[in-house]
């Protein structure tokens, strides 16, 4: 791997080890409620969540497959709205934003990595890691090819800006999707299952990115994962079931 | 931000090349058939030669008489209506007569070639601007004199003497009576029927009886008005004109009708009559009729595209989640989306301006209108390119708005709900 972020061993998680952690809440969520509503079912997918992530702060969700963990994840994100309760970024509440408010908000505070990249096929890799900053204005082509550059340089694959997302391995692109969601210098990354389409070489790689991220940059991380073994190595496990958390 | 797009598009277009084709064949053929259309139009009643002076004239080709008995007669003027009346009239610039032209044989030799004669007034070449290659149009005197001479086409100089030179001066052989030749005028399309001949002499030279008094008969005027804002005065008189006119039969006969109109008025009136009854020119009903026929057309690949459209951007939703996830508003994403299909239809639209050009060309080498040359003009162009934007706005609109505003979540999923 070229050039990639200080490779961070894992430590154990204990309260005199906080790592980045602050105490300043940057993502609070009060009596989430999120229910899908067909003509015959009413599904619960969160049932009155309440949830405070301070900055600095990694933390993992962990829980059986449909208890919710990525619905919380894409309300966290502003990627869905809850059927009732309260989102606050920063100590603001976001339910009353419009669309291009809440675009604003995803753009400046948010960066995604998803379980199955979602990198744009059609696009180059720099391409791909210069997305956040097309819709930044105020940042020119200049600067944005050179802040797609840094991006892949920290994940280690500058070498690769002119392949397509097809060329490369499922390791690979989890980092081009990790570099596009540093290319904005987002304060939160959500990360949804971001090894669970990876082996466990790749996905110990992926996972000591992310660690670096938050320890040497101060990124507040929420993962979502199924690993328990990389879920002790963040600062903090959330545990849901049907909906509700549990620890 | 428009180089990630038109990159997109592209690529987009390469990875689905049956859907590409079908998208691009539907934009390209139909804006295809329209142009050709339009050119053909154009190339029929717009203003070119030798009636370039269209603006300023008016044309009477048929006339209706309406009998008590119900019946009805459509047919044109009589030399006797047109020199009696209409060649009198005030306001006029100029008034040309002229009678259909008829196929008449000719032989070179052995050779019978069918040559297209027509009788013309002197002011026939007056009002209209033939471009002669060779020699003069027939004067006043040689109208009065009935003087045996014939302007022809090059076509004709050609087929008849086997070259366009030196030609001024010699006999031609028309309906066995020879004619000297005075001048050789560029072809003038088929098309083009009040100007068109390949051979013109002088009216006098008829064996028609041209004072016989009866309405009906085989002949046509040409009227120039002063300027063009004088042609309706003109109407107005030829209009009350008309009234004065009296009917040779008037136990048998109602009424007369016969307009001065322009070019595709002149037409117009008879054709669209089924439908108007003779009450107006008909040319808004035809226009209407047309714009219908032309909408319609262009609708068919309007909605397959906007068919296309949405199942193409059905299969980029993860794209359009992520873009929504990155902080692209729907309003940003209804854009690319109309940008991306903008420069589809411009590129089918130049597809569609290529095939034009070709058919067009090949309607021309083919001949199937005598002499007619179809061009593409930058009116028509434009025209084209207005219409290409057209379609790329109307099946771009509704499958971009529509994917817009899912829910980044949703599109993410694939844009199930």
């Amino acid at each position: 791997m070229e050039n990639m972020l200080t490779q961070t061993a894992a430590r154990p998680l204990t309260n005199d080890n906080p790592l980045t952690a602050t105490n300043q809440p940057v993502i609070q969520l009060r009596d989430i409620e999120k229910v899908y509503q067909t003509k015959t079912i009413e599904t619960v997918a969160l049932n009155r969540v309440n949830l405070t992530i301070n900055k600095g702060e990694f933390v993992s969700i962990m829980g059986p497959s449909g208890c919710g963990k990525s619905t919380l994840l894409s309300i966290i994100g502003l990627l869905d709205e809850p059927t009732s309760g309260v989102i606050e970024l920063d100590g603001r509440p976001v339910q009353s934003y419009s669309d291009k408010e809440l675009a604003y908000l995803r753009n400046q505070k948010i960066g995604f990595v998803f379980q199955s990249y979602h990198l744009i096929n059609d696009l180059s890799v720099l391409d791909n890691v210069e997305l956040p900053l097309l819709y930044r204005s105020g940042v020119g082509g200049k600067e944005r090819r050179e802040r797609a550059y840094a991006a892949l340089d920290k994940v280690g694959l500058s070498a690769r800006t002119n392949h397509f997302p097809s060329q490369l391995s499922g390791g690979q692109r989890q980092r081009v999707a990790i570099a596009r969601a540093l290319a904005g210098r987002p304060e939160i990354i959500l990360a949804d299952e971001p090894t669970g389409n990876l082996d466990s070489v790749m996905g110990e790689e992926i996972m000591d990115l992310l660690l670096s991220l938050n320890q040497q940059e101060g990124t507040t991380i929420v993962m979502v994962t199924h690993d328990e073994q990389q879920a002790h190595k963040t600062q903090r496990l959330i545990r849901f079931f049907d909906g509700s958390q549990v620890s | 931000m428009l180089l990630s797009y038109l990159k997109i598009a592209w690529k987009v277009l390469l990875r689905r090349k049956f859907f590409t084709f079908i998208s691009l064949f539907g934009i390209s053929f139909t804006l295809m058939v329209l142009l050709v259309v339009v050119a053909m139009f154009d190339h029929a009643v717009g203003a070119h030669a030798p009636e370039t002076r269209l603006n300023r004239m008016l044309f009477v080709n048929f006339l209706h008489i309406k009998y008590k008995n119900g019946g009805n007669q459509n047919s044109p003027a009589s030399y006797y209506l047109l020199d009696r009346y209409v060649r009198h009239l005030k306001t006029p610039e100029k008034v040309a007569v002229h009678s259909m032209f008829h196929a008449t044989p000719s032989y070179v030799g052995n050779n019978r070639i069918d040559l297209d004669l027509k009788y013309t007034d002197h002011v026939f070449w007056q009002v209209l601007d033939f471009t002669f290659r060779d020699g003069k149009p027939f004067s006043d005197s040689e109208m009065k004199s009935a003087a045996r001479v014939a302007v022809i086409n090059q076509s004709t100089a050609r087929k008849y003497f086997g070259t366009e030179q030196g030609v001024v001066g010699r006999t031609i052989e028309i309906n066995q009576s020879a004619y000297r030749v005075i001048g050789v005028v560029e072809d003038v399309p088929v098309i083009r029927l009040s100007s068109y001949a390949d051979v013109w002499v002088p009216l006098s030279t008829s064996p028609n009886n041209l004072n016989q008094v009866r309405l009906d008969g085989e002949y046509s005027a040409i009227i120039l008005a002063k300027s063009a804002s004088e042609k309706a005065a003109v109407q107005a008189e030829f209009d009350q004109m008309v009234k004065r006119i009296p009917l040779p039969d008037p136990k048998g006969m109602d009424y007369l009708d016969v307009h001065a109109d322009q070019m595709l008025a002149s037409y117009s009136r008879q054709i669209m009559s089924p439908l108007t009854d003779y009450s107006s020119d008909g040319t808004a009903l035809l226009y209407s009729i047309l714009s219908g026929i032309a909408l319609l057309f262009m609708m068919l690949p309007a909605l397959n595209l906007v068919n296309i459209n949405v199942s193409r951007i059905m299969e980029r939703s993860s794209e359009i989640g992520v873009r929504k996830a990155f902080g692209a508003t729907s309003r940003t994403l209804i854009g690319q989306f109309l940008v991306e299909n903008i420069f589809l239809t411009t590129i089918g639209g130049l597809l569609g301006l290529v095939l034009a050009y070709v058919a067009l060309q090949l309607i021309s080498g083919a001949q199937l209108l005598a002499y007619s040359h179809f061009e593409l003009n930058l009116r028509i162009f434009g025209w084209a390119l207005l219409v290409t934007l057209l379609f790329g706005l109307l099946s771009g609109v509704y499958p971009a708005f529509k994917m817009s505003r899912l829910m980044p979540v949703q599109a993410l999923k694939g844009g199930s709900k």
